[in-house]
């Protein structure tokens, strides 16, 4: 299992060739108060980059993009009731939705946690 | 604009607070504003509708307006040139909300006016402060000297332990209704205070001499039922209240009847009253008074979860291609636990209960015409 960042500020945690996709702490600390989230429909084939959810805090919405492409084979329903979820487990229990990794070669512009870490400093 | 960009913020003498207390401080009509502190939008909202908040809005115009006969009425009346507002009849110690007009019977500003006994006192936007005290030299010279109160900060102070929290201070505030103001000292210092605000609750707005400003304010958060509250919370509460953000609800090509304002213009300025007309574009307010105005600013739910914001464009259904409207004001509102919005629609379809779509992300989102105040007022009247 390897844990990737974007310059985004999106995690994504690799096990096999699924791709579980949310916002980092980070992110949800800039975004303040999430009140809704919006997922993509199950079996929607997304393209590296594409709009794919959608997290609203009290202030803005803000996209979420598909970091790589591939297929969404599951989104977290749970999340969509909960949306404080992403304030208070951003980097668990708040996952937003679930790809088969269609380009494995997609992850290698990726950063690692140390990377990501110095990209937030 | 990028000249404008660029140009330096201006602070407010609370500014070095609001950085020390963790604010998150944003560009805002020119001024560097906290926009939220560390507790975040949701819980200074809720603080403020449960305990008290305290907002800081030096950025806000202060002026006032000094009669050369030394007779109040007379400014009293050379302001109704500007305003289609009842002002000689605010009565010493009151004040009232108006609106200045421009000649098609759009609003310039919207403003309160206070009666302070031998002046009136007016509280304009941050944005609109240098164009109306150029609009007010420039018709009101003869009659008022018009003096700009730029050494004096405000601050407001809102919700249910608002009164107890300034009583500690000010001993007389327990006995003010909603709408009075005048001359206070409020720990000492010569203030204003009204009580009045842009939050729906009940409480305070405070004029301070700018450099006594941290230390009252230093003072009043030293209670532990009183909050600073950033501009997120501010905008999400006068949302609930369904009042009017001047820029975005009203502007300059909406007259106060489309804006939903009737109740601010009194009869006493209206067809058949004693002074009726006499303002900037009074042919087309009147008009609208007597005729009805084509579209009308109405609350909006969203039946569903999703905020529905500014600049969504509105439709009579799920595929018409033809907009109606659209939305001037649009968020979550935190004490209702749902999104809430306001916008302009075609005065046929303004009735509380009609379903209209909205466009959001390319989904047409169902929307229902709601009454406002979406949050009932607290008002001490």
């Amino acid at each position: 299992m390897t844990i990737l960042f974007t310059t985004d500020h999106e995690w994504l945690r690799i096990e096999g060739d699924v791709a579980t996709i949310g916002v980092t702490d980070y992110a949800q600390s800039q975004l303040g108060d999430v009140v809704f989230v919006e997922l993509p429909k199950v079996g929607r084939s997304l393209k590296k980059a594409e709009a794919a959810a959608v997290v609203e805090s009290v202030k803005a919405a803000s996209d979420v993009y598909a970091p790589i492409s591939g297929d969404v084979l599951e989104v977290n329903e749970e999340l969509a009731a909960e949306p404080a979820l992403v304030n208070s487990d951003a980097a668990g229990k708040a996952w937003f939705f679930k790809l088969k990794i269609a380009d494995k070669s997609e992850l290698d512009g990726l950063m690692d946690e140390a990377a990501y870490a110095k990209h937030t400093a | 604009m990028l000249a404008r960009d660029e140009s330096p913020l201006h602070h407010t003498p609370l500014h070095a607070l609001h950085v020390a207390r963790g604010g998150k401080m944003v560009p805002f009509a020119g001024y560097e504003m906290p926009v939220q502190y560390a507790a975040g939008v949701l819980r200074e909202h809720q603080h403020t509708r449960s305990a008290a908040g305290l907002f800081d809005v030096s950025h806000m115009g202060q002026l006032a307006l000094r009669p050369k006969s030394g007779k109040v009425e007379d400014a009293a009346l050379a302001l109704e040139r500007l305003v289609p507002q009842d002002i000689v009849a605010v009565a010493p110690g009151r004040q009232r909300y108006a609106q200045f007009t421009n000649p098609d019977g759009g609003i310039l500003d919207d403003l309160m006016v206070a009666n302070f006994g031998d002046h009136l006192f007016l509280v304009v936007n941050a944005a609109c402060k240098a164009e109306d005290e150029a609009h007010l030299r420039a018709h009101l010279s003869d009659v008022c000297v018009i003096d700009s109160l730029a050494d004096r900060a405000l601050i407001a102070l809102q919700g249910p332990k608002a009164e107890s929290a300034l009583a500690k201070f000010c001993a007389d505030v327990g006995g003010m209704k909603f709408m009075d103001t005048g001359p206070r000292k409020v720990a000492g210092f010569d203030c204003f205070v009204s009580r009045s605000g842009y939050t729906g609750e009940d409480g305070f707005e405070i004029s301070v001499p700018a450099e006594h400003t941290e230390a009252l304010v230093t003072a009043l958060l030293e209670n532990s039922d009183v909050l600073p509250i950033g501009l997120g919370a501010r905008d999400s509460l006068r949302l609930e209240a369904g009042l009017c953000l001047y820029g975005h609800d009203i502007d300059t090509t909406t007259s106060p009847v489309e804006g939903a304002l009737e109740w601010s213009v009194q009869k006493s300025r209206r067809t058949g009253g004693a002074r009726a007309g006499g303002f900037p574009g009074a042919e087309n307010i009147l008009g609208h008074f007597e005729k009805g105005a084509a579209r009308r600013r109405v609350g909006l739910r969203p039946e569903g979860r999703a905020p529905v914001r500014e600049g969504a464009v509105l439709f009579a259904d799920s595929a018409s291609a033809e907009p109606i409207g659209k939305v001037t004001s649009g968020g979550f509102g935190p004490s209702l636990n749902a999104p809430v919005a306001m916008g302009y629609l075609p005065s046929q379809l303004a009735a509380a209960g009609t379903q209209v779509f909205a466009e959001v992300r390319g989904q047409r989102l169902p929307l229902q015409v709601a009454p406002m105040p979406f949050v009932p007022n607290t008002y001490k009247r």
